[in-house]
């Protein structure tokens, strides 16, 4: 499943409808842009909260892909990382007082941190034995948010209410508006941020270690470095996601972030497509909507129709969304 | 929005002058001539999902009510959505009802994290969240929060009811707690010692336990070897029944009160021992239909009728569905005495204006009362004690009224 990689190099010269592929790219991009600009002034306030949910589910999920897809290792805990990054937003909001601008990179930092921490110890581990590591920290997190210890700072189990921030400098935007804008860009430096990485020598290292560690620890890249610092960089997408994720939400609890967001998450990378960057979009989208999609169609058997649902898709898409746009390039395509 | 504002300003200076012409028709979102929209946010799903029952008996209710030619000639759509238990699809939920399908109120929204996930937007938008399923006491703040309100007597009214219990037959006795360390048990917990007064201290120990904890039974060994003789039992089911059969298994002898939540037969004293349960004292306010002291009880036979005709595949011994009856049979009153003024805010009036309200599954004597600064609809109790097979309701009925 990690085999596939994103180069498409391979067919410099294919297009499709007399168009060359690099166009083709820049015209896709123009159109998504477009459309994300278009949202906020086309749709109602509760339509523009949802698809702003989906971005920030995006960039988690991007978080996880740069770990799973890109280094080959895997995560069942990156609720945890999600929701250190949303309590560092909601600390920082509510008892310093400081604006929750400041809470995305103080969350990219703090997360960024823990994930590397956490990796180090974690690089004995390999495959599922990680995942079952990782899977004790979700599991373990609600629980420590609600700790006496902590209650001070976290709230225990009451959470924290955040003040939902207005538009800046008197901009005719609603909340819900500003709040879609401020996330978008957020997400496009991340996006931008993720595919410079994946592109650069820094990103083929980690490429060349998911597909053959012997062999790039034989090229020279210091394999247990690289990973400890994917996994620091992994949890510093998916914590400024949990940041964004709580400014939106305005409210943070322990249950909030159990074990079921994990897998959420995991869910939106698998159907995205393991090591695509754009599908992580459609991981987003997913995560959000299908739940959804489930319940209108039966209320007492929503967890079976979201199984269902979610059979049928990997059925249909076996690499995931991102698989499936690529089949359909590659038909397309003609070749000089 | 400017606009709106000023056109309420107006309508209500009009209104103001007119006197009594009150009763031409008022409606926000969510009303009109033929149907009241109604929204619910329940976990079917995840971890609570036990308590979707609760849903599924309510949107019954609503039916019945709708074929019986609905309230006032309007028929009630119930819209209820799954939130899973997850504070931030609670917050997605309640904004589709409110934004979406302009629901005129929310209605028993379940859990407290969920709860307090939608409070202040609530409040913002001026939309009743009315009833809301969850014992916190933090539900009853009509000063911060008009638009909230809570239903079921609150933890800390149930802590002083146990308070008065003790003052009233044990006043010279030790007393041990035992209590979940969270926002539930150290509610019930400052219940109990605001009942207690000035004789706090007759509580020499107390054990907190995490719902992490794989068992009480060292909690337990501590609070007997303290010397109490009376041990209020703060826990949730699992817990509950570990902290029975310990004390059984100890041979401690002491005047045993276990909190409402845990007075389950089914889930919390078979598993601990029918023996070991013996003359535990509990509380009640809704009447347990497995009581075979209630046969022939007009309000079960109404709630049997009720469930066999609209949700026969309802658990009849879950009392999740008692307490959607009853609930649900609030709420159509607060309805009807709304008349043909469906706006928010006089739903939150009459939602306030509760006076001696009586509901057939509610025990006999236990009515709804609010006022526009009591948001604590239930605040009555009755004790009961376990005969080894059943409880035996004993002594009047009690209230645990803040300020009291």
């Amino acid at each position: 499943m990690l085999q596939r990689s994103t180069e498409t190099r391979e067919v410099p010269v294919a297009t499709i409808a007399g168009v060359a592929m690099p166009a083709w790219r820049l015209i896709m991009l123009g159109a998504g842009l477009v459309v994300l600009a278009a949202i906020p002034f086309v749709l109602k306030n509760f339509y523009i909260f949802q698809i702003t949910l989906a971005i920030i589910y995006a960039i988690a999920i991007l978080g996880l892909n740069l770990l799973t897809g890109f280094n080959g290792q895997f995560s069942l805990g990156h609720s945890a990382f999600y929701a250190i990054g949303a309590y560092t937003a909601a600390i920082m909001m509510e008892n310093l007082g400081i604006s929750y601008v400041w809470t995305i990179p103080v969350a990219a930092i703090v997360c960024f941190v823990f994930g590397f921490l956490f990796g180090l110890p974690a690089l004995r581990l390999e495959g599922i034995y990680l995942a079952l590591a990782t899977f004790a920290l979700a599991i373990a997190i609600p629980q420590v948010l609600k700790s006496s210890v902590l209650e001070h700072w976290t709230g225990g189990v009451q959470g924290i209410v955040i003040i939902k921030p207005d538009a800046p400098f008197g901009l005719p935007l609603s909340s819900d508006q500003w709040l879609y804008v401020f996330s978008v860009l957020v997400a496009i430096v991340m996006y931008v941020c993720a595919t410079n990485l994946v592109a650069s020598r820094t990103g083929r290292a980690m490429i060349a270690i998911r597909d053959h560690p012997v062999a790039a620890s034989a090229m020279g890249i210091n394999v247990s470095l690289y990973k400890s610092l994917t996994f620091g960089v992994s949890a510093l997408y998916t914590g400024v996601a949990g940041a964004l994720g709580a400014i939106a939400i305005s409210f943070v609890a322990p249950d909030s972030f159990t074990f079921v967001l994990a897998v959420a998450l995991f869910v939106g990378l698998v159907v995205g497509g393991v090591a695509s960057i754009p599908g992580t979009l459609v991981g987003g989208l997913f995560v959000l909507f299908v739940p959804n999609i489930a319940e209108s169609v039966s209320k007492g058997l929503a967890g079976a129709v979201y199984g269902v649902i979610l059979l049928v898709v990997i059925y249909l898409m076996p690499t995931g969304a991102a698989g499936l746009v690529r089949l359909g390039i590659s038909k397309l395509v003609k070749r000089r | 929005m400017q606009m709106n504002k000023r056109m309420m300003l107006v309508s209500v200076a009009a209104v103001m002058v007119a006197g009594p012409a009150l009763a031409q028709k008022k409606y926000d979102a969510g009303a009109s001539d033929t149907e009241i929209k109604v929204g619910n946010i329940m976990p079917y799903s995840g971890p609570a999902s036990a308590y979707g029952t609760i849903g599924r008996a309510e949107a019954a209710y609503f039916r019945m009510i709708n074929e019986q030619g609905g309230i006032n000639g309007r028929k009630i759509t119930f819209i209820s959505y799954d939130d899973a238990y997850s504070p931030p699809k609670t917050v997605e939920q309640a904004r589709k009802l409110v934004e979406g399908d302009e629901v005129l109120l929310i209605y028993q929204s379940l859990g407290t994290a969920p709860n307090s996930a939608i409070q202040k937007y609530m409040n913002v938008k001026k939309v009743p969240q009315l009833f809301v399923a969850t014992g916190a006491t933090k539900w009853g703040d009509p000063k911060n929060f008009p638009w909230t309100m809570g239903f079921q007597p609150n933890y800390q009214s149930e802590g002083r009811i146990y308070a008065k219990y003790i003052l009233q037959h044990h006043a010279a006795g030790k007393i041990a707690v035992l209590f979940q360390n969270d926002d539930y048990g150290k509610d019930v917990l400052k219940g109990l010692k605001d009942g207690l007064g000035s004789k706090t201290g007759m509580i020499i120990a107390e054990m907190p336990y995490e719902t992490g904890d794989p068992t009480v039974d060292s909690q337990v060994v501590a609070l007997k070897a303290s010397g109490a003789d009376i041990f209020v039992n703060i826990a949730t089911p699992k817990f509950a029944a570990q902290a029975i059969k310990k004390v059984g298994e100890l041979g401690w002898k002491p005047v045993h009160l276990l909190n409402n939540v845990s007075s389950s037969i089914g889930s919390v004293i078979k598993p601990a021992g029918l023996e070991n349960a013996r003359g535990i004292i509990s509380t009640a306010y809704q009447k347990d239909p497995s009581d075979p002291g209630l046969k022939g009880d007009p309000g079960l036979k109404n709630w049997t009728a009720f469930m066999d005709k609209y949700f026969p595949e309802g658990n009849k011994a879950d009392t999740g569905n008692v307490t959607a009856y009853i609930t649900a049979k609030a709420l159509v009153q607060v309805l009807k005495q709304c008349g043909d003024n469906l706006t928010r805010e006089n739903v939150m009036r009459q939602a306030a204006n509760l006076k001696d309200f009586e509901i057939d599954m509610l025990l006999d004597g236990i009515k709804v009362n609010t006022s526009p600064t009591n948001y604590f609809p239930l605040q009555e109790l009755q004790m009961r004690r376990f005969n080894g097979e059943v409880w035996e309701l004993f002594g009047p009925i009690m209230s645990g009224e803040i300020g009291s």
